[in-house]
């Protein structure tokens, strides 16, 4: 089996991000960025998929400006073997990023894509199931467990009520969830022989998908801040309020 | 114009966020048709039928729909997608599955989990895990939104009489298979989705303490929180703690028992909709987000709070 | 115990100014040397805390083309203003009457994480490798006790420290000479100085606490290139420091304090210093209705020359602020660090060709233009252990009359930590609370600088006494931990009149105050794993 997995480039999850003052997006500059949470446990299930012989290569593919490039870096670092760039110069949609990654599966076609559940800076939640769609594929999203089975996977899921689990063809999308698997550090001598993979690069205008937005982004703004309610003197009262006023318990 | 909403349902009831999905979608036009896919499902349309916001109930019944399979959803939605200008459904994972396929196949860029409706194209919505605010317009002549419930109050229930129309199903998928679903069953809601959260820090001085909360939340049906200090120093486990390095809670309710209300744990409760703090510091940081302070000893507040709520009549739960 | 190991010419230990002067040197003397350089942030320039107002002359040695190569230096300083504060006013001292060290046109104001982020393009452009999130966490040596390179900190060890299924060892990294360039107090260099008695002879040396915040501010209240310092309040005349306001590009100012380790009250906090000073009204009013957007701490070297420890030894080399090459009154460091490993780089270069001894890179440093630097730079800080004006008053005399030649150098007296006296004998410090507008708390502050350590791992503050700081610290200096530390790693925790000593080890910012001033020096930091710490950005 040959698997895809995507990979995003996004702000560190421990970076405080700040609002622009002019409203048109969050500061970048001077950022530390990393790969998406979810999309290091995608990676991280490819790689065990691999080494229990399931699977025999693995492609790391990133969509975006020509930094990005470190995200699969790190990814050939941890085990995929070699790493696709398209890069594009403005920020795309989920739908502009599926449309991509299908002419990429059509180009390159794996058995499976496994990509992060949702990306942490746009929190869309998107790019998995539209993809599916386009290739008319089976999904599998919330994934926190696979099972390679004969040409299918049992894949359970972390839906609002539990857990769910699913049997899914091959060949089929699947996105992960944290919980998934913990993934490994890049080892040194690991990072050392990644520098020496390849990472084929692509223009996205080669490409022949239209990846103009289709959403306009009006403002980004901060949040408001919450503000200070009233102390109360006694716990009755505080029980009256929330019964009769706030009206929660 | 009309809006089409995706029910969420087990063939027995309507799932409760479909109720906050159809405020919103009422919100973007009034004529709201909700759409039932299901097996035996005849309740859950009716139930729909009956609330007042929805004009129509289109009810697709074919075992094909017994269990949730975004695949057959998706052909079956988009069967109907052509007489709307908007699909919704809410943003958690049944929406969350589904809606990108849809938009997909109707060359749609979605708009996700929004949190305002400022005009049927335009919506407030957070990015960054809340930390920002996007206002965006959406330029598809077909728009598929999703809807953050905790945003919107459940619509009314009755005094609706909208019609039911029944429909045909579309082709079933052989690409995916429903195994099974495991409820998680226990005795407490999980902190992630529960409606009431109380937690405590540390000033409950040690872990037995946290019987005082633990029996409050009994009585409330409440998820159990932490502080990480209350963690670190080993009162409860880390699966507890709510914050930047935990977990990021949302519920109506949200009683801080002994916490100072760092901008740490804050990160991970403050969108909640109301906010109690207990705290015997007057001047602690977290009463400056709490709706309703009690500047007491817990030791003296948890057993009078329990005992308040014993002399209650009822208890949403 | 199995490792992988890897060979290179030359390891380098750090990827400050010092660090990446050294790699780019050894490069441009020869390509074919192959270097390799180590980082324990998550990249390069994210533990970089600095002020900083940049003396180019070493960078237009090593890059004499920088500008054409967009180095990110940019303001040029335009005008300069030194105030003495009292509690409410303020006396402006004329620039002229400053000793020249301390003036500053034809510097620039910079960011010196993203100087360093741009030197390690143009190191990675010449070829040398670089390795951010891999702390060197231990010296490996010869067998005839020369040092033989480095290992990386295994990653995946718990709590408790065992095995955790990401568990990865680290990687021993040997070379032919191994460069030690951690910045200030590098717990590696340390243990090499103590080793090798590389202090043997000199004085103890002497550290400062410096802050630093970056505000956006009113368009009104900003005045790009302008370069501001005072003295004065909140401090004593008895503790030696200072703060610095630089109005950089971007509407930005940079605030800083920076304080000397070697204070003697107990009850004091640096921290709360730092806010306090911010509340002076002619401090206020520059950053009134702007808005906090970085914070960050780091501990400085002091020492001068009287302290400067031998700089080689049997392997390898100490360069930058892990060996103390910061001059002191001008509170500059970064050129003098990036001169002393372009000259370590010489002497490497020397030594892998020629066979030429690595103590030829102490002779150098003795012919360099820093060693003058430092040398004429010598006796301003010993002076303020007399107290700030009588410090003033020497410095005026030494530097603006005699430009440092006075014929005799002071001596620093003590280490830090043992200018600590006993709590009940000094006073009580009651600071005001954050408004937060202008001072805010300390777990506010870390917020904003991205720190995270993954919390299943041992704890990287090693105490060599548990009971200590109980026992001992507590009841003698009331625990000055809790104030030191400008993380609020350290707490007494008070339950039912049992008190415990807490580490919050995951909120450390690596700044290395602990390790100096810890009174019994009970406290060594040591390497998390790598990655950890802040995630600064323009510091
Ligand atoms: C209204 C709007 C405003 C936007 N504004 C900004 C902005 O201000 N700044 C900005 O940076 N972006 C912005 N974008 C970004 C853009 O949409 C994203 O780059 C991207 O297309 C996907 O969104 P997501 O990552 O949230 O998708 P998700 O569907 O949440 O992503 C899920 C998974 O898809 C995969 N994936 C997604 N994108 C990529 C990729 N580029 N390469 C490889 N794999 C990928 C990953 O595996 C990821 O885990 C905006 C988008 C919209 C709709
Ligand atoms: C990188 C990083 C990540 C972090 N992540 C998190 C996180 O995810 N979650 C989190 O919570 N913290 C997190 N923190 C820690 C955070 O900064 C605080 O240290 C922590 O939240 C404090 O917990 P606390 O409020 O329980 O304790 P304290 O700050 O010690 O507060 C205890 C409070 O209890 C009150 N109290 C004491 N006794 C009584 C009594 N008898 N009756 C009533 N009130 C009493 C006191 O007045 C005080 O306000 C993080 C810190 C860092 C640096
Ligand atoms: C508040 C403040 C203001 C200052 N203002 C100025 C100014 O205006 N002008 C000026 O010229 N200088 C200024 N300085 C001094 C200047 O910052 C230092 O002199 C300079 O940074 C020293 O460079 P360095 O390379 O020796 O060490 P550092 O810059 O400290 O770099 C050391 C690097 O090594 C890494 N490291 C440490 N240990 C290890 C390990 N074991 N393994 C892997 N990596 C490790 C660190 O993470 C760091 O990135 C200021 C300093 C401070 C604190
Ligand atoms: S623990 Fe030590 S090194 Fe870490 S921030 Fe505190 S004083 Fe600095």
């Amino acid at each position: 089996m040959k698997i895809l997995v995507a990979v995003k480039r996004v702000i560190d999850y421990n970076v405080q991000i700040r609002v622009k003052e002019d409203g048109s997006g969050v500061v970048t500059d001077n950022v530390k960025m990393s790969t998406n949470p979810p999309d290091d446990n995608a990676i991280e299930e490819a790689v065990k998929i691999k080494e229990a012989g399931k699977a025999k290569e693995i492609v790391a593919i990133t969509i975006g400006e020509e930094k990005a490039q470190e995200t699969v870096r790190k990814a050939l670092a941890v085990g995929a073997d070699r790493g696709i760039h398209v890069k594009v110069d403005n920020v795309i949609e989920p739908l502009a990023v599926s449309k991509i990654l299908k002419k990429i599966v059509e180009k390159e076609n794996p058995d499976l894509v496994f990509m992060g559940k949702q990306a942490i800076d746009d929190d869309c939640n998107q790019t998995g199931q539209m993809l599916a769609a386009l290739l008319n594929w089976p999904q599998a999203t919330f994934a926190s467990k696979i099972e390679v089975k004969n040409n299918a996977l049992e894949v359970t899921r972390e839906i609002d009520e539990g857990l769910e689990t699913i049997q899914v063809n091959v060949p089929a999308i699947v996105t992960c969830d944290l919980r998934l698997n913990e993934p490994r550090y890049a080892s040194l001598p690991n990072i050392m022989k990644a520098k020496k993979k390849p990472i084929e690069q692509i223009s996205a205008s080669d490409l022949g998908v239209d990846i103009n937005p289709r959403i306009e982004q009006i403002k980004v703004e901060e949040p408001p801040k919450r503000k200070a309610g009233i102390k109360v003197a006694s716990v009755e009262e505080l029980v009256q309020k929330l019964k009769n006023e706030a009206k929660v318990i | 114009m009309s809006v089409l909403l995706i029910a969420e349902h087990n063939n027995k009831e309507v799932r409760p966020f479909t109720y906050n999905a159809i405020t919103a979608a009422s919100q973007i036009n009034e004529d709201l048709h909700v759409l039932v896919l299901g097996h035996k499902a005849d309740d859950v349309a009716k139930s729909l039928s009956e609330v007042p916001n929805v004009k129509k109930v289109i009810h697709v019944d074919n075992e094909i729909y017994e269990n949730y399979i975004a695949e057959n959803y998706t052909s079956a939605i988009i069967k109907h997608a052509e007489n709307y200008t908007h699909i919704v459904s809410s943003a958690n994972t049944f929406g969350k599955n589904l809606m990108p396929r849809i938009a997909a196949l109707l060359d749609t860029s979605q708009v996700s989990d929004i949190i305002k409706v400022i005009s049927e194209d335009t919506f407030l919505r957070p990015i960054y895990a809340g930390n920002a605010f996007a206002t965006v317009k959406s330029n598809d002549k077909k728009k598929c939104v999703t809807i953050r419930p905790t945003s919107f109050d459940p619509a009314d229930k009755s005094g609706g009489s909208a019609e039911i129309v029944k429909s045909d199903p579309a082709e079933a998928s052989s690409l995916t298979k429903f195994l099974k679903k495991e409820e998680v069953k226990s005795d407490r809601p999980e902190l992630g989705t529960a409606r009431i959260v109380i937690s405590g820090g540390r000033g409950m001085q040690n872990g037995e303490n946290f019987k005082l909360i633990s029996d409050i939340a009994d009585k409330l049906n409440a998820a159990i929180g932490a502080s990480r200090a209350a963690v670190d120093a080993g009162y409860i486990t880390n699966d507890h703690q709510v914050g930047q390095t935990g977990k990021v809670v949302v519920p109506d309710l949200y009683i801080a028992v002994g916490i100072s209300g760092a901008i740490q744990h804050l990160a991970g409760m403050k969108e909640s909709k109301i906010i109690v703090a207990i705290n015997k510091d007057g001047e602690a940081p977290i009463f400056s987000v709490a709706d309703y302070g009690l500047e007491a000893d817990l030791f003296e507040a948890l057993p009078q709070f329990l005992s308040e709520l014993n002399k209650l009549n009822t208890i949403q739960k | 115990m199995s490792r992988e190991v890897m060979e290179y010419d030359v390891v380098i230990v750090g990827g400050g100014p010092s660090g990446l002067s050294t790699a780019i040197k050894l490069k441009q003397l020869n390509p074919d040397i192959n270097v390799c350089l180590l980082e324990k942030a998550s990249e390069i320039g994210a533990h970089i805390l600095s002020g900083n107002v940049f003396e180019t002359r070493a960078l237009d040695e090593l890059i004499p083309n920088w500008k054409e190569l967009n180095a990110p230096i940019k303001t040029k300083v335009t005008k300069e203003k030194f105030l003495f504060l009292g509690k409410q006013k303020s006396l402006s001292w004329p620039t002229w009457l400053l000793p020249k060290v301390q003036q500053n046109h034809n510097n620039y104001i910079i960011s010196l994480a993203n100087l360093c982020r741009w030197l390690a393009e143009q190191a990675e452009g010449l070829g040398v490798e670089i390795f951010p999130g891999f702390p060197a966490s231990e010296v490996l040596y010869n067998d005839d006790g020369s040092v033989k390179g480095i290992a990386t900190q295994d990653m995946g060890i718990d709590k408790e420290g065992n095995k955790k299924d990401t568990y990865e060892p680290g990687m021993e990294l040997h070379a032919k000479v191994t460069v030690f360039a951690e910045g200030c107090r590098g717990h590696l260099g340390k243990e090499l100085i103590k080793r090798f008695e590389l202090d043997k002879g000199k004085n103890p040396q002497q550290y400062g606490i410096g802050f630093k915040e970056i505000w956006e501010i009113d368009e009104k209240n900003h005045s790009e290139g302008l370069v501001m310092h005072t003295a004065g309040w909140p401090l004593d005349n008895n503790t030696y420091g200072g703060s610095f306001i630089y109005h950089a590009e971007n509407k930005q100012v940079f605030l800083g304090y920076v304080i000397g380790l070697d204070y003697q009250n107990p009850h004091l906090s640096p921290f709360d210093e730092f806010q306090r000073f911010k509340t002076h009204p002619d401090i206020k009013k520059i950053i009134e209705g702007g808005k906090r957007i970085s914070y960050g701490a780091r501990a400085l070297i002091e020492g001068g020359i009287q302290s400067l420890p031998q700089m080689f030894m049997p392997g390898a080399l100490l360069v930058g602020c892990d060996a103390g090459t910061l001059n002191m009154p001008k509170i500059k460091g970064s050129h003098t660090a990036m001169k002393s490993g372009m000259i370590a780089a010489e002497t490497i270069y020397e030594h892998l060709t020629k066979n030429l001894n690595l103590s030829t890179y102490e002779q150098k440093f003795k012919e360099s233009w820093v060693y003058k630097e430092l040398h004429e730079a010598r006796n301003v800080k010993p002076s303020f252990s007399w107290g700030l004006i009588l410090g003033i008053l020497f410095t005026g005399i030494d530097q603006i009359l005699f430009r440092g030649k006075l014929p005799f150098t002071l001596k620093h007296k003590h280490a830090d930590h043992e200018a600590i006296k006993p709590a009940d004998k000094m006073p009580k410090i009651d600071y005001p609370k954050p408004d937060n507008v202008i001072t805010f708390d300390k777990t506010s502050s870390v917020y904003l600088t991205g720190t995270i350590h993954d919390d299943n791992q041992p704890v990287h503050l090693k105490l060599k006494d548990p009971d200590l700081p109980i026992k001992y610290t507590l009841e003698k200096f009331d625990e000055p931990a809790q104030r030191y530390c400008p993380a609020g790693v350290y707490e007494i925790q008070d339950v039912n009149s049992v008190q415990k000593f807490v580490i919050n080890a995951q909120n450390c910012i690596h700044c290395k105050t602990c390790d100096i001033k810890e009174p019994s020096q009970n406290i060594t930091w040591v390497t998390p794993e790598g990655g950890g710490g802040p995630k600064y950005g323009n510091m």
